[in-house]
């Protein structure tokens, strides 16, 4: 056991930093410690251009394999390359949905067609992804897909609806599951297609949060289009594919997340320097306590980045989507008591929210987007405690 | 970077699992309790001889094995799930590092080979009937004569006090206050002044005693960390100890899951194990979620006190310590509500952990002591 680097894992972390201090300045200053969850739709149009800097330096995708276009580095190395893109306040990045979800799911299921037209656009940050998974009826309990595709010809033809979509609006594909057996039931007959975002037949209608923001939307496809060729892992096996898409999560990205959370509790205890409850015994203990459990966090997933590819990642491989998020509800209450009265004063007319206030808000739908608390305590006590579905 | 075990630890870990199902059992505990004995002398024997525990963290010239305190770890968790009740983390966790952070060359040359043969077992005694963790707590004191060092005061919660072959004791020289003036001596258990006595406990997994000195005399060569800030030296000692504490921490409650889980299997209530209603699963995936976690800080920890990183394994040991006691009582109460009705009855076993939950909570340290000294490192 050993959390210390190589040598050469050292020169790899000051690459990294060479390259942010280059670069993440001048027009990209501003973007610091911006985007990712909560504060998504900031700066979006700057973040697309960060996005396409950083793949032109051959920064983005650091971990697919060098024939992909990635640099095929280690776990390791990325577990460095989160922390320095942290340490430099990188914003939150622009492509992570084509990065960890579109992009390993092409790699694993799809064709060598697919993998040629995709994948570059990715790892140059000139295209963007968002996921169609959701739909009003199908949450927690996704396999209860209702919108459907047919083949007309050398298309498919989609009609139904999306929700939850996040950047759909700056997507230009968007990965959608749709029912492509009209008589199949349940996790039977559903597609993983491709779709492009920019055709007649998709309307986004934005989603105004509880924060004031939208930056979900609800996606309508009517009579929307995509070839034939766009399906991913064989037509009726989408299900299959979706899953893998899943348990190709292994925690190296929720250290950029932890990244975010710990600019955050910085702010925090800066707050309560500044505001005296620093000196209050009890918010010293809930302090603490936040500043444990995001060490956690961390020591959680390198655990399981440590665990050797293709082994099982174990019963700790179950609980990051718990822990985050029950971290981060906390946290946002927590947030919320230091700055006391202050809390419910905005930056800004009519509703401009401070980054804690949107965490305070935004954490709400972390226990429950990507599959509630409540399923993750199934998933956890049916797969990694063996106990029984009924 | 790589955060798990290898082969060789988690072979130990299996190794050690065997043994302790067979030999540490809860039959044993019942039947043990109410007697005389302190622990299974031949068992402990057994792991010193057989098994070579007690040689683990002793360096090779004392006739140890030379390891860390990562490797110690599979040990420390089956123990903790098997509710071990021998003298080995007062003598490896507390004793032994003590002398390797503090001892002489002498008492390391004279002392360690005895432990690591299983023949002398050690403690280390600071804490006092105020129950206080904090160093500037510790009242005990010692005057200097001539070569001589004379002791007065009362250690309370001293694990194995009774049985101990040696007790490690801190002091403060007369008249000073605060950090300053802090020593460790180590004093032979049946020493001239010293009275032993032992306190009944809730937890009857472990042994506590209280130590009375009145005028015990050692020599300059009882000294440990002669050269050092005692008060430094203690601190790293309670350290690497609160890092282990925490490994057994995490397997107590381990078994406290894997004990709830395994009974919700085969408690049927209306006609089906009531481990398939959600309400026993989702308690069963935050045991889970609890008990991962604290391995996960526990585990760094004692990274951090395998690779001397003091600094850091001041933070993290708090923070494991911190973590794991609230983890390990979450999980033990839990199976307790689990278990249902018989969870309340001596018979069924998880009382013992409930009870040893709530004394391993309050030895090392306090979550809530724990987490202001993490306040404190965080700047606070």
């Amino acid at each position: 056991m050993d959390l210390s680097f190589s040598k050469e894992e050292e020169a790899f972390r000051r690459e990294v930093r060479a390259f942010l201090e280059d670069n993440l300045k001048g027009d990209f200053e501003k973007l610091k410690g911006r985007g990712g969850p909560g504060d998504e739709h900031s700066f979006v149009e700057e973040r697309i251009e960060w996005g396409k800097v950083m793949g032109r330096a051959g920064w983005n995708c650091i971990g697919w394999p060098k024939e992909h276009g990635g640099r095929g580095v280690s776990l390791n190395e990325e577990v460095i390359f989160n922390e320095e893109y942290v340490r430099a306040g990188g914003p939150g990045r622009i492509g992570h949905i084509g990065e960890t979800l579109l992009g390993p799911t092409l790699i694993h299921f799809g064709t060598e067609e697919q993998k040629k037209r995709f994948l570059p656009p990715i790892v140059s940050g000139e295209e963007l992804w968002c996921q169609g998974y959701s739909e009003p009826n199908a949450g927690s309990d996704l396999a209860n897909i209702q919108t459907k595709a047919r083949l007309v010809g050398d298309e498919w033809v989609i009609e139904g609806q999306k929700i939850w979509t996040s950047l759909a609006h700056w997507s230009d594909w968007c990965f959608v599951l749709c029912r492509t057996d009209p008589d199949s039931e349940r996790h039977r007959g559903i597609s993983y297609l491709l779709v492009p975002m920019d055709q007649p037949g998709i309307e986004i209608v934005p989603i105004e949060q509880m924060t004031g923001d939208s930056e979900f939307a609800e996606v309508f496809f009517d009579g929307a289009k995509t070839h034939k060729d766009n399906v991913v892992g064989g037509v009726n096996e989408g299900w299959k594919v979706a899953m893998g898409t899943l348990a190709f999560e292994r925690g190296a990205s929720t250290l950029g997340q932890q990244a975010q959370f710990e600019r955050e509790l910085n702010l925090v205890i800066s707050a309560a320097k500044e505001n005296g409850r620093a000196r209050d015994p009890q918010i010293r203990q809930r302090l603490a306590d936040a500043y444990i459990g995001l060490r956690i966090l961390r020591y959680n997933a390198l655990r399981i980045l440590s665990v050797q590819e293709g082994a099982d990642l174990g019963r700790e491989g179950s609980i990051s989507k718990l822990a985050w998020s029950n971290w981060h509800r906390d946290f946002g209450k927590l947030a919320m008591d230091v700055l006391g009265l202050e809390a419910n004063i905005a930056e800004g007319a009519p509703y401009e929210l401070n980054l804690l206030q949107k965490a305070y808000l935004f954490s709400r739908s972390d226990t429950i987007y990507a599959g509630t608390n409540e399923i993750q305590r199934n998933i956890i006590a049916e797969r990694a405690l063996g106990m029984p579905k009924v | 970077m790589h955060f798990r075990f290898n082969e060789e630890q988690l072979e130990l870990g299996r190794a050690a699992r065997r043994f302790l199902e067979v030999e540490s059992t809860t039959d044993k505990l019942r039947a043990a309790f109410g007697s005389d004995e302190l622990y299974d002398a031949e068992l402990y024997r057994r792991i010193a001889e057989e098994l070579g525990w007690l040689a683990l963290l002793i360096p090779e010239e004392y006739d140890g094995l030379g390891l860390t305190a990562v490797d110690l770890m599979p040990i420390l968790e089956e123990m903790g799930r098997s509710l071990y009740r021998g003298p080995f983390f007062s003598t490896v966790c507390l004793g032994v590092n003590a002398l390797l952070l503090g001892g002489s060359a002498a008492q390391k040359e004279e002392i360690l080979p005895l432990v690591a043969a299983g023949e002398e077992t050690l403690t280390l005694a600071y804490s006092e009937p105020h129950g206080r963790h904090e160093i500037d707590a510790i009242e005990t004191h010692f005057e200097e004569r001539g070569d001589e060092f004379v002791l007065h005061g009362v250690k309370r919660y001293v694990l194995d006090g009774v049985s101990a072959d040696r007790v490690i004791v801190a002091a403060r020289s007369k008249g000073s206050v605060g950090e300053e003036g802090i020593r460790l001596f180590v004093v032979p258990g049946d020493a001239e002044g010293l009275t032993r006595k032992r306190l009944p406990t809730l937890d009857i997994s472990r042994n506590e005693a209280e130590l009375i000195f009145e005028g015990v005399r050692v020599g300059r060569d009882a000294v440990v960390g002669a050269d050092l800030d005692g008060a430094a030296l203690l601190e790293s000692i309670l350290d690497r100890a609160r890092a282990a504490l925490a490994v057994e921490q995490v397997g107590g409650a381990e078994r406290c899951l894997d004990m709830a889980v395994a009974y919700s299997l085969e408690r049927k209530q209306f006609g089906r194990p009531i481990g398939s209603f959600q309400a026993i699963k989702h308690k069963a995936a935050d045991m889970l979620w609890k008990v991962e976690s604290a391995r996960s800080i526990a585990y760094a920890a004692n990274v951090a006190a395998a690779s001397d990183d003091g600094l850091l394994l001041r933070e993290l040991a708090s923070s494991a310590k911190a973590y794991a006691s609230d983890a390990y009582f979450f999980c033990a109460s839990e199976n307790i509500q689990i278990h249902g009705g018989v969870g309340f009855t001596w018979e069924y076993d998880p009382h013992f952990y409930f009870k040893r939950a709530k004394a391993s909570e309050e030895l090392l340290g306090h979550a809530d002591f724990h987490r202001e000294r993490v306040a404190r490192a965080m700047g606070l």
